[in-house]
C-alpha cells in the first residue's frame, strides 16, 4: 500500500514542518492508516479496554449488523463501575447494575474477549489494571469508553476516552476516525516540598489553565518535577489531564517507565523485551520540537490543594480561602461562583481548614494505587477518625493492589484508625454502586471530579490527595498535611 | 443515524458554563444497556425536584418549574444555546443520546468538551461553535418565540432579524451528518489498508501483535 501522504499529519500545524517532533506527533504518525485531505485520519488502535457501562450498546450494534471483532486480542475487559465493594459473596444486589455486569460477562464470552471478572484478584478499576498487567505499553494507542483513559498516557502511550459508538467502531475495525489535536506542553520544574503529591500538581495545573485550558490539545507533562514522579504519580497527573480539557495526557518514556513494566504479564519478554525497550526509549519529544502552547509552573511553589467548588478548576491551596464571587468582574463567572458556593453550602472567604467533612473517600483511578494507600496509611497510622466523620472508605484500585497493601499491613492501620477496608472498584468516585454521599454530605475525596451530584445526589465533594484525605479524616476538617502532627 | 440538513426551531437558552455530562444525564441512568429512552431523564437533577431512577415514569414527578426546559414556551425546542465548555466530564455517549432522545438536534456554544463534541456527530446532533460574543448576542435575543434556522450545507445560522452567522464544521463530519452515513461501514471500505498497516507494524513492533 501507499504510505500515508507525506505531511499529512502535519497539515494542521504548518510551523512544525521544519522542527523536531513532539512525543504526540511521533505516536500519531506511527498509527496513521490513511488520511483525508481535510486531516480526517484513520488511526490504528493497539488496545481497547472495555467496561460494563459504555460497552453494552456497542456489542449490541455489532450483533445487529452481523459484524465480527477485528482483533480479539487487542481487547481486555473488566467490570468496575457497578461492582459492590463489600459483601462480594452476595453478588450485586441492585438488579439493574447486575444486569449490566452480566451483560459484559455474556458479551466477552460470546466474542472471546479476556475479562477479569468480579472476585478475580486481577479485577479492579480499568485504568489501574491496564498498567498493572502490562497491557498498557509505551508507543501504543489505547482507547476505552471512559474519559480517564488519559491515565495511560503516563507510559508514553497515546490514550484517550471515546464514546460508545466509537467503542463499536474500534471493535469492528481496530481504527478510529480522528483529527489531530494540537500540542501543549505543561512544564513543572522545581521539586515540590514534602507532603505535596502528584495530585496537588495536577490540581494546581487545572487551577492555572482551567477545565477548558487543554481543550483541543494533547498535553505533554514535562519538567524535573514530573521526571521525579513514580509511575503511580505520573498516572495520577495524566488521569487528571481530561479535567484540564485535554483528551490525552502524555509523559515521555524513561527508565522509571521501563522498570515499572518489566516482568508484567502482558509486557514483552526476553529478546523481544530488549527490542521493545530500545524502541520505547525514543518516545520523547525532540529537543527542537515546537508546541502550540507551553505553560510553566514552579513545582516548589505548589502547596497541597483542595477544591472548594463544583468544577476541578475551583481549587485553592490548603492555606487559602474560599473565594469571594463579588471580586469577580465577569458576570457569568460571578454567577457560576455563587452557584457553586450555594451548592457547596460555603460562605465566601471561609478558610479551607475551617471546612468540616462528613465522609472521606480514598480510592478511584486517580489515587488508589499502592503508593496512594501507603501515603494515606502513613497519616492514619496510630490515629483515629474524628468524631464528626461518619464514614471513611479505602477502596483499593485493584485486587492486586489490595493484596499488596494487606501484605504491608496497611489494611490493619486503616481499620485500627476506623476506616473501612473495601474490595476494588470505582465505588464512591461516581456512586453507581451502593457507596455514595447522602444529600448535603461533605466529602474529602481522592477522586477526580467534584461535579454536582457526582458522589451521590446532593453530595459535596472536595478533591484532595490521599494524604490530605487521610488527614481530614483524622482531624474532622481539612488540614495542611505538611504541618499535621 | 438521522441526517441533518436544515432546521428551523425555537431555542432554549441554558445560561450556565461548564455543563457537564453528569448534569446532562446523571450516572444512575448509565446502568441501562439500551440506547434509547434517555430523553425523559435529560438534566434530571435540574428538571425534577425528586431523585430520578432508571425506568421511572416521569409523568407524575414534581418538576422544578424554575428550570428553563420546564417553561412551556420552550417545549419542543430543538436547538440548545449554551455557554463555554459544554459537555465536559465523562465520556458517556448517554449525554448526546439523552439530548437527541429529548428532541434536540443542534447545540450552540462558544466551546465544547472534545469527547462530547465528537459523540454528537455520531448521533445526528450538530454541535456548533460560535465565538463568545455571538453566543452572548444570541442569549440577549432569545426568548419565547425566538427561532433560528440552521443550514448545515451552507454552514449558516439565520436569525429572525435576518442576520446570518457562519460556522465551521470539518468536511468529513459534515458529509457524514448531511447524509446520515454509517461510520463503521465507511471505515470497512478501507479494510485492505488496515490489514496492510497491521502487517507493516507487526514487523516494526512485533510485541504489539504477540
Ligand atoms: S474510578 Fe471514577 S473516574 Fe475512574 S473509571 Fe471509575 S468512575 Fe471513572
Amino acid at each position: 500500500m501507499e504510505p500515508p501522504e507525506a505531511g499529512c499529519s502535519l497539515s494542521l500545524i504548518a510551523c512544525s514542518c521544519m522542527s523536531g517532533k513532539t512525543l504526540y506527533d511521533k505516536l500519531w504518525d506511527a498509527h496513521v492508516v490513511r488520511c483525508e485531505p481535510d486531516g480526517s485520519t484513520l488511526l490504528y488502535i493497539d488496545r481497547q479496554l472495555l467496561h460494563e457501562v459504555t460497552s453494552p450498546q456497542a456489542f449490541e450494534g455489532l450483533r445487529l449488523s452481523h459484524r465480527p471483532l477485528w482483533r480479539v486480542k487487542a481487547c481486555l475487559a473488566v467490570a468496575d463501575h457497578n461492582v459492590p465493594t463489600a459483601d462480594l459473596e452476595h453478588g450485586i444486589s441492585d438488579p439493574v447494575s447486575r444486569l449490566q455486569v452480566e451483560t459484559l460477562d455474556g458479551n466477552c464470552a460470546e466474542f472471546g474477549i479476556t475479562e477479569f471478572k468480579m472476585g478475580d484478584p486481577r479485577q479492579g478499576v480499568v485504568h489501574v489494571i491496564g498498567p498493572e498487567q502490562g497491557a498498557t505499553l509505551p508507543g501504543m494507542t489505547i482507547v476505552c469508553g471512559d474519559s480517564h483513559t488519559s491515565t495511560h498516557g503516563a507510559f508514553g502511550a497515546l490514550a484517550f476516552g471515546i464514546g460508545t459508538s466509537e467503542v463499536e467502531h474500534v471493535l469492528a475495525t481496530q481504527c478510529l476516525v480522528q483529527k489531530k489535536a494540537r500540542n501543549m506542553q505543561v512544564r513543572i520544574d522545581g521539586q515540590p516540598g514534602p507532603g505535596v503529591t502528584a495530585k496537588d500538581l495536577a490540581l494546581a495545573v487545572i487551577g492555572h489553565i482551567g477545565t477548558a485550558g487543554g481543550t483541543g490539545h494533547t498535553i505533554e507533562f514535562a519538567g524535573a518535577a514530573i521526571r521525579a514522579l513514580s509511575m503511580e504519580g505520573r498516572m495520577t497527573v495524566c488521569n487528571m489531564a481530561i479535567e484540564a480539557g485535554a483528551r490525552a495526557g502524555l509523559i515521555a518514556v524513561d527508565q522509571t517507565t521501563v522498570d515499572y513494566l518489566k516482568g508484567r504479564t502482558y509486557a514483552p519478554q526476553g529478546e523481544m523485551w530488549e527490542r521493545a525497550v530500545a524502541a520505547w526509549m525514543t518516545l520523547r519529544s525532540d529537543d527542537d520540537a515546537v508546541f502550540d502552547q507551553v505553560v510553566t509552573l514552579d513545582g516548589a511553589a505548589i502547596p497541597p490543594q483542595v477544591t472548594w467548588g463544583t468544577s476541578p478548576e475551583m481549587v485553592v491551596p490548603v492555606d487559602g480561602r474560599v473565594p469571594d464571587p463579588e471580586a469577580q468582574a465577569d458576570a457569568v463567572k460571578r454567577e457560576s461562583l455563587w452557584r457553586a458556593l450555594r451548592y457547596m453550602d460555603l460562605k465566601p472567604s471561609t478558610p479551607i481548614t475551617a471546612i468540616a467533612v462528613d465522609k472521606v473517600f480514598i480510592g478511584s483511578c486517580t489515587n488508589a494505587r499502592i503508593e496512594d494507600l501507603r501515603a494515606a496509611a502513613q497519616v492514619a497510622r496510630g490515629r483515629k477518625l474524628a468524631a464528626n466523620v461518619r464514614q471513611a472508605l479505602v477502596v483499593p484500585g485493584s485486587g492486586l493492589v489490595k493484596r499488596q497493601a494487606e501484605s504491608e499491613g496497611l489494611d490493619v492501620i486503616f481499620r485500627e484508625a476506623g476506616f473501612e477496608w473495601r474490595e476494588p472498584g470505582c465505588s464512591m468516585c461516581l456512586a453507581m454502586n451502593a457507596d455514595r454521599l447522602e444529600p448535603g454530605e461533605r466529602c474529602a475525596s481522592t477522586s477526580n471530579r467534584n461535579f454536582e451530584g457526582r458522589q451521590g445526589y446532593g453530595g459535596r465533594t472536595h478533591l484532595v490527595s490521599p494524604a490530605m484525605a487521610a488527614a481530614a479524616a483524622v482531624a474532622g476538617h481539612f488540614v495542611d498535611v505538611r504541618t499535621f502532627s | 443515524m438521522k441526517p441533518f440538513t436544515r432546521l428551523t426551531s425555537r431555542v432554549v437558552p441554558l445560561d450556565r458554563a461548564n455543563v457537564d455530562t453528569d448534569a446532562i444525564i446523571p450516572k444512575q441512568f448509565l446502568k441501562s444497556i439500551r440506547r434509547a429512552g434517555f430523553g425523559p431523564y435529560l438534566f434530571d437533577e435540574w428538571r425534577y425536584l425528586d431523585r430520578g431512577e432508571p425506568d421511572m415514569d416521569c409523568t407524575n414527578r414534581p418538576i422544578n418549574s424554575a428550570f428553563i426546559l420546564n417553561q412551556p414556551c420552550y417545549f419542543r425546542a430543538q436547538i440548545l444555546l449554551a455557554r463555554e465548555n459544554f459537555g465536559c466530564g465523562s465520556s458517556r455517549e448517554h449525554a448526546p443520546w439523552a439530548l437527541e432522545d429529548y428532541g434536540f438536534r443542534a447545540i450552540i456554544a462558544p466551546s465544547f468538551a472534545d469527547i462530547f463534541y465528537n459523540n454528537c456527530f455520531k448521533n445526528g446532533l450538530l454541535p456548533i461553535v460560535l465565538d463568545a460574543a455571538d453566543v452572548n448576542a444570541l442569549f440577549l435575543q432569545t426568548g419565547p418565540g425566538f427561532q433560528l434556522t440552521i443550514d448545515l450545507a451552507t454552514q449558516t445560522i439565520t436569525t429572525p432579524y435576518g442576520a446570518t452567522l457562519h460556522f465551521e464544521v470539518d468536511a468529513t463530519r459534515k458529509h457524514r451528518l448531511l447524509h446520515g452515513l454509517d461510520d463503521i461501514g465507511l471505515t470497512l471500505q478501507h479494510a485492505d489498508e488496515i490489514r496492510a498497516y497491521e502487517a507493516r507494524r507487526a514487523v516494526e513492533a512485533p510485541w504489539l501483535f504477540a
